[in-house]
């Protein structure tokens, strides 16, 4: 294995680990203005991810980052084609990222209507353009013999990408009720496990019309990937066990449907990694790595700090493992905090 | 006309994400020692300033961090050719800030937030430790990808394709412009989130007395002496550092046309002046101060734009290698000037505290709140001093900035992508302008209750926070 192609599966290892944990932080995002009846609820659901949201979106930012520093030409080439669309992604992750932060801050409805809104919205454009994008990237968009982009804002609107887009906005939902799911109870939970439900056999569905448009249809033979299957296996296996009530192995399952699917746009263009509609013009893992010296300085840095990484964040997941809801809030009180170390103080 | 407005973009955008940074650096750190002090003395009035200028570190991050991404991503959408030309070397620190250092602060505030109840409390006091380290971490890296834009070191240049390759990764990280800059902004990161504080704390001490109040004050101007002294000394070095790699700089900074050799003196104004007036009206001229400045002798030369002009034409062909003179000339007084304010009110702050009187003299509160808003323009007026100094390069000496511009990106659309940030930035900025000062006049009671438990149906639902 080269340095290059190395940096290739530690990208897609940051996107899949990308669309599997902030995949479900969108799909909370977008669900709680559906599926929460009251304020109460609704905060239930926001706070469900509010310890981890903000963690789980630096995996966006180190995908990005490491196709610049590992894949300079690919970062430069991709970030200036999609330019109106990047600015409609900033300016969802700006209005989201806040939203979270800002919506309590002020005793005022439509403030809080407004910015939860924010919060929904910004949940659902994120995954939908990040997925068109992706889905470009793999159909291939008009480059020059220089790899810069010809076409304009509309030429990047195409149906592949829009079925990507689609796709990645489905596979969100169905983490968000999964991962809403193991988290709440109550009259809550009934209703997301049903969802889970729903939205797994909707999902499956556009699953299979993506993976079956990404290989047949950009003719790449009759036998799939197995990027492929896994995507539609994991999928179909989340809609089943969320049938059967086995919450936690129908998150797992979502978990590997999105990873296949996110792996799946890379592995049927590999070694390109941004396909020109004239093919001699696409940008591949040979022609965008960066020399080696500096591939070898990132891998040195990847491999010593990025296990430091998966334990902490983990252990978050641990710290912030109790389920969230009204009625079993005496028992959970009393068995996970004696006393609360931040009140007893200051009330004396 | 496409690189003028990206120019726009970058600068406007820079700058406003820079008003958020530095609080978030400095108060993160301060935060930590009000926990640290609250931590081992179980002071409750130290718990209750933890929460309160916690809540202000929250609502100021929310935007630091999201305003941090558009710059990342701007580099790829209006800087193109730059970053394929040498995203292999000014890549690295952004990718290892990423791992190193935004993880870190992005996972362990939002632990801090959520974990009041949830650990003990040596765990919890620890996550607000790790997110005032990973703060200084970020921009560490940050600062040695400006500083190579600066002076770029350890690199070769391809002899087949011409590009600049990184070859030695440690001459990033001792470059003598990142290690004074970076100091130099830490430095200006504590100075900004203490006069934040110390004017929260001024504004209650004036209203309702709360001698709680007296202590942030006084961490306050503990925290912000020795750091703006030790800024300005820093300052004065990098300038040193400057004027031997990137001369233009600091000729314009003193809209100094002709080469001076030696017993420099610097004007504190001028009449007139910029790119087009090389004889504006100095006024009050202080001897030999800009030797010093520029090389710390009396008897130093400093080269003239004119003369600098010359040799660069020499060795990189025709055009016009001069910055923008006036902005130089005017940010540098700003800067400095302003800088000098922020040591008088601290030094007048020390001696109210020794005098035990910083509760009582009503001028100074008032003053110490207005004076909030000086650390924004000395920061902002720091960074212009810098990045317009090092105009028209992109890279100093190896790639200018019209060369870095991406070719496929119309005017059009960078009107759109302009008008667009600067629409929901100003949006924001209210937002947040209004929200800090909400917070900051909130009692330290109304602040216990939030940050854990708030008070929504009495403990029907806990740790609601969002």
């Amino acid at each position: 294995m080269t340095l290059g192609q190395l940096w290739l599966l530690i990208d897609v290892v940051f996107w899949v680990g990308f669309f599997v944990l902030e995949g479900f932080d969108f799909g909370v995002g977008i669900l709680h203005s559906f599926v929460a009846r009251n304020d109460v609820e609704r905060r239930i659901c926001i706070n469900s991810i509010g310890p981890v949201w903000d963690g789980n979106e630096v995996w966006l930012i180190v995908a990005g980052a490491v196709i610049f520093a590992a894949f300079p030409l690919w970062y430069a080439t991709m970030f200036s084609t999609f330019y109106l669309a990047l600015v409609v992604l900033l300016l969802a992750l700006i209005v989201r990222g806040v939203a979270f932060e800002y919506t309590r801050k002020v005793d005022d409805p439509r403030w809080q209507t407004t910015f939860r809104w924010f919060l929904t919205v910004g949940s659902a454009l994120i995954p939908l353009l990040v997925g068109v994008a992706l889905g470009d990237l793999l159909h291939g968009l008009p480059l020059d013999s220089d790899h810069q982009y010809t076409g304009n804002f509309f030429g990047l609107l195409t149906p592949f990408g829009l079925m990507s887009g689609v796709t990645m906005l489905a596979l969100s939902v169905l983490m968000g009720a999964n991962y809403l799911t193991l988290k709440t109870t109550g009259e809550l939970h009934a209703r997301v496990a049903k969802l889970s439900v729903t939205a797994g056999w909707v999902t499956a569905v556009v699953v299979w019309g993506f993976v079956t448009w990404a290989h047949l249809g950009l003719g790449k033979g009759f036998v799939p990937n197995v990027t492929e299957v896994i995507a539609l296996l994991g999928v179909l296996a989340a809609a089943l066990f969320a049938n059967a009530g086995a919450e936690g192995w129908a998150f797992a399952s979502a978990a590997l449907g999105v990873a296949g699917t996110v792996a799946t746009f890379f592995a049927e263009m590999y070694p390109k990694v941004m396909v020109a509609t004239n093919s001699v013009n696409s940008i591949t893992v040979g022609n965008s790595a960066s020399p080696s010296y500096t591939l070898k300085v990132m891998t040195i840095v990847a491999v010593v700090f990025f296990p430091v990484v998966l334990v902490y964040q983990t252990w978050t997941y641990v710290v912030f493992r109790r389920r969230l809801g009204g009625g079993r809030l005496g028992a959970d009180a009393a068995l996970d905090s004696p006393s609360s170390p931040a009140a007893d103080p200051v009330e004396s | 006309m496409a690189e003028s407005l990206a120019r726009w973009q970058f600068a406007i955008t820079s700058i406003y994400h820079f008003l958020f940074v530095p609080v978030t650096i400095g108060l993160a750190f301060l935060v930590a020692l009000l926990q640290s002090s609250w931590y081992r003395h179980e002071d409750p009035v130290k718990l209750r300033l933890t929460k309160f200028f916690g809540t202000l570190l929250v609502i100021n991050v929310a935007i630091g961090v999201v305003t941090g991404l558009v710059q990342e991503f701007e580099f790829g959408m209006n800087w193109s050719n730059y970053s394929r030309e040498v995203g292999n070397i000014f890549g690295g620190p952004l990718a290892m800030e990423g791992l190193l250092a935004f993880f870190l602060e992005s996972t362990f505030l939002g632990v801090w937030i959520f974990g009041w109840d949830r650990l003990s409390k040596k765990v919890h006091l620890a996550s607000i430790w790790a997110v005032s380290v990973a703060t200084m971490l970020s921009a560490a890296f940050i600062m040695a990808a400006n500083s190579w834009m600066q002076h770029p070191v350890g690199y070769v240049t391809n002899a087949v394709t011409g590009q600049p390759q990184l070859n030695d990764i440690f001459a990033i990280f001792t470059n003598p412009v990142f290690l004074w800059s970076y100091i130099h902004v830490l430095l200006a990161a504590l100075v900004t989130a203490a006069l934040v504080m110390l004017a929260a704390s001024a504004w209650q001490l004036r209203k309702r007395s709360n001698e709680s109040f007296v202590a942030a004050g006084r961490l306050a101007i503990v925290v912000l002496v020795p750091a703006v002294i030790l800024s300005l000394f820093v300052g004065s070095e990098l300038g040193v550092i400057e004027a031997k790699y990137q001369p233009m700089k600091i000729a314009a900074a003193e809209a100094q046309w002709n080469t001076c050799p030696g017993h420099c003196s610097f004007s504190l104004f001028q009449i007139g002046g910029g790119n087009n007036d090389q004889t504006p009206t100095q006024i009050i001229q202080i001897p030999s101060l800009l030797s010093i400045l520029a090389t710390n002798s009396t008897n130093g030369s400093v080269e003239g734009l004119n003369q600098l002009q010359a040799q660069d034409v020499a060795m990189y062909g025709p055009g016009n290698y001069i910055p923008n003179v006036f902005i130089q000339y005017w940010s540098m007084r700003v800067m400095a000037y302003l800088a000098m304010a922020i040591l008088a009110i601290a030094l007048w702050g020390t001696w109210l505290i020794h005098r035990r009187k910083l509760a009582d003299s009503k001028v100074f509160l008032w003053i110490a709140t207005w004076a909030v808003i000086l650390p924004f323009l000395v920061n902002t007026a720091g960074w212009m001093l810098a990045e317009n100094g090092r105009q028209p390069w992109i890279v100093q000496n190896l790639m200018l900035t019209s060369k870095g511009v991406s070719p496929s990106v119309s005017s059009l659309e960078v009107w759109i992508s302009l008008i667009g940030f600067v629409g929901l930035f100003a949006v924001f900025a209210v937002v947040d302008a209004f929200l800090m000062i909400h917070y900051s006049r909130r009692s330290l009671e109304e602040a216990d209750a939030t940050l854990d438990t708030q008070s929504v149906g009495a403990g029907e639902v806990p740790e609601l926070v969002y």
